[in-house]
């Protein structure tokens, strides 16, 4: 979706605050939604890219007024409540008032922890031959679906080089709206920074995208 | 809204969030989904065993294995794999070179992807607007911000973390560490030179 999460090349937000000695969590609240996402997720209630997509359909002036974890919190909230694991009068309350709904996986308990820890694994057996090769030029399709995609918009349209083939990968298009993995190949795509940003752009600079084959064409 | 029923409802953002966080942990608890002290270990591993240092291990040992530099070039989490307690790092680690020609620097416009196992959780400013915009488009303006600047020449490689991959930046080896152990030399690795955003300290600089 064309939100305003896809802020790649945006103006207007000011300088970048590096804070000396930041602390891991600056509230405790925060670290309790870090724990509940991830756990909620270890047991199947959703997957990293639904996520994701709960987060971006926060509106947009929630979205960019909320710090990171309250980002998270709103969309765990919401997402936990149109899956079906909790309800809005419970929310209301602050309390259960009926059972829990079957987990994936099951309980999130001690014994789950060190599962969260490793980093989840992505790759999946490859459908098809992958359609480009190192080398390839590729131009990044001008699509602009309403759903979850990892195109960002500042590169629709321009063409750019295959640089590394990362294999075959889950879909976060498909993954997020809950229509299965459709794995597909990965590839890492580099652009001329002149080419994005025109002839006022850096002409030293080069940035690459992570791109899935459904978001290339051939050139 | 008058101005006294506004004052009645003048909860901070913070409090308000509190609360509600409060609320939702009862009820995932009450549910029977989550134990609560299986969160506090979360936290507890994210607060303690997690951080930059494993990142800086890394960078360090590539500094001193000409071999381990190879493989960690060719797959990061392959060679990574190899170390043993910092080996969780899954399947999708790429580990991109500085050198005098060419800076990296990681980021991810679309959210804040980042190379927890290797980093830690990211700082705020990663995750905020301001780096999310502007990396991609004024990676010099954005070093600037962090009183880092660059040889005018110098090729600069902005990494967008769209995916699963992720990308974690090998610095280059800061000039008088000439027979440095693997320990010492770590010690100088910041996590802003694993980002791109720094360099690492150099040798007698105030840390």
């Amino acid at each position: 979706m064309n939100g305003v999460h896809d802020m790649g090349g945006m103006d207007g937000f000011g300088k970048v605050e590096p804070e000396p000695n930041e602390p891991v969590f600056h509230a405790d609240w925060e670290s309790r939604v870090l724990a509940m996402v991830r756990a909620m997720g270890a047991a199947g209630a959703f997957n990293i890219d639904t996520s994701r997509f709960y987060r971006e359909t926060l509106p947009p002036d929630v979205y960019l007024s909320s710090s990171y974890y309250r980002k998270w919190f709103l969309g765990l909230e919401e997402m936990l409540i149109d899956k079906g694991y909790l309800t809005r009068e419970e929310v209301a309350a602050g309390h259960a008032k009926q059972p829990g709904k079957a987990l994936k996986h099951g309980k999130f308990d001690l014994g789950q922890v060190e599962r969260v820890m490793v980093r989840g694994k992505f790759a999946r057996t490859a459908p098809a031959p992958a359609k480009f090769k190192i080398g390839d030029r590729v131009r990044a399709k001008n699509i602009h679906p309403a759903t979850h995609t990892r195109l960002p918009r500042y590169v629709r349209g321009h063409v750019g080089i295959v640089e590394l083939n990362h294999g075959c990968h889950v879909f976060p298009d498909t993954a997020a709206m809950e229509l299965g993995e459709n794995p597909q190949w990965l590839y890492t795509v580099v652009f001329e920074g002149s080419d994005l940003w025109g002839e006022d752009g850096d002409p030293t600079l080069k940035v690459s995208i992570d791109a899935f084959e459904p978001y290339l064409d051939r050139t | 809204m008058s101005e006294h029923h506004h004052h009645d409802h003048d909860h901070s953002e913070l409090s308000e969030t509190e609360l509600r966080v409060r609320a939702l942990e009862t009820i995932l608890t009450e549910k029977g989904y989550v134990e609560p002290a299986a969160l506090d270990a979360i936290i507890q591993a994210y607060e303690t065993r997690i951080g930059p240092h494993n990142g800086a291990r890394v960078v360090a040992k590539a500094w001193t294995d000409p071999a381990f530099k190879a493989a960690l070039l060719e797959d990061g989490s392959k060679a990574i794999g190899t170390l043993g307690h910092v080996s969780r790092v899954g399947d999708h680690l790429v580990v991109v070179e500085n050198t005098p020609l060419r800076h990296n620097m990681v980021v991810c416009t679309l959210c804040s992807c980042y190379p927890w196992e290797m980093l830690g959780l990211p700082p705020v400013w990663y995750k905020a607007s301001p780096y999310r915009s502007r990396a991609v488009k004024d990676p010099r303006g954005v070093l600037a911000d962090f009183d880092v600047s660059l040889p005018k020449d110098m090729e600069i490689r902005v990494w967008d973390s769209t995916a699963e991959t992720r990308f974690l930046v090998l610095p280059m080896r800061p000039a008088g560490t000439e027979g440095w152990s693997e320990e010492q030399l770590a010690g100088l690795v910041t996590r802003d030179s694993m980002i791109g955003t720094g360099f690492p300290r150099t040798p007698g600089a105030p840390s």
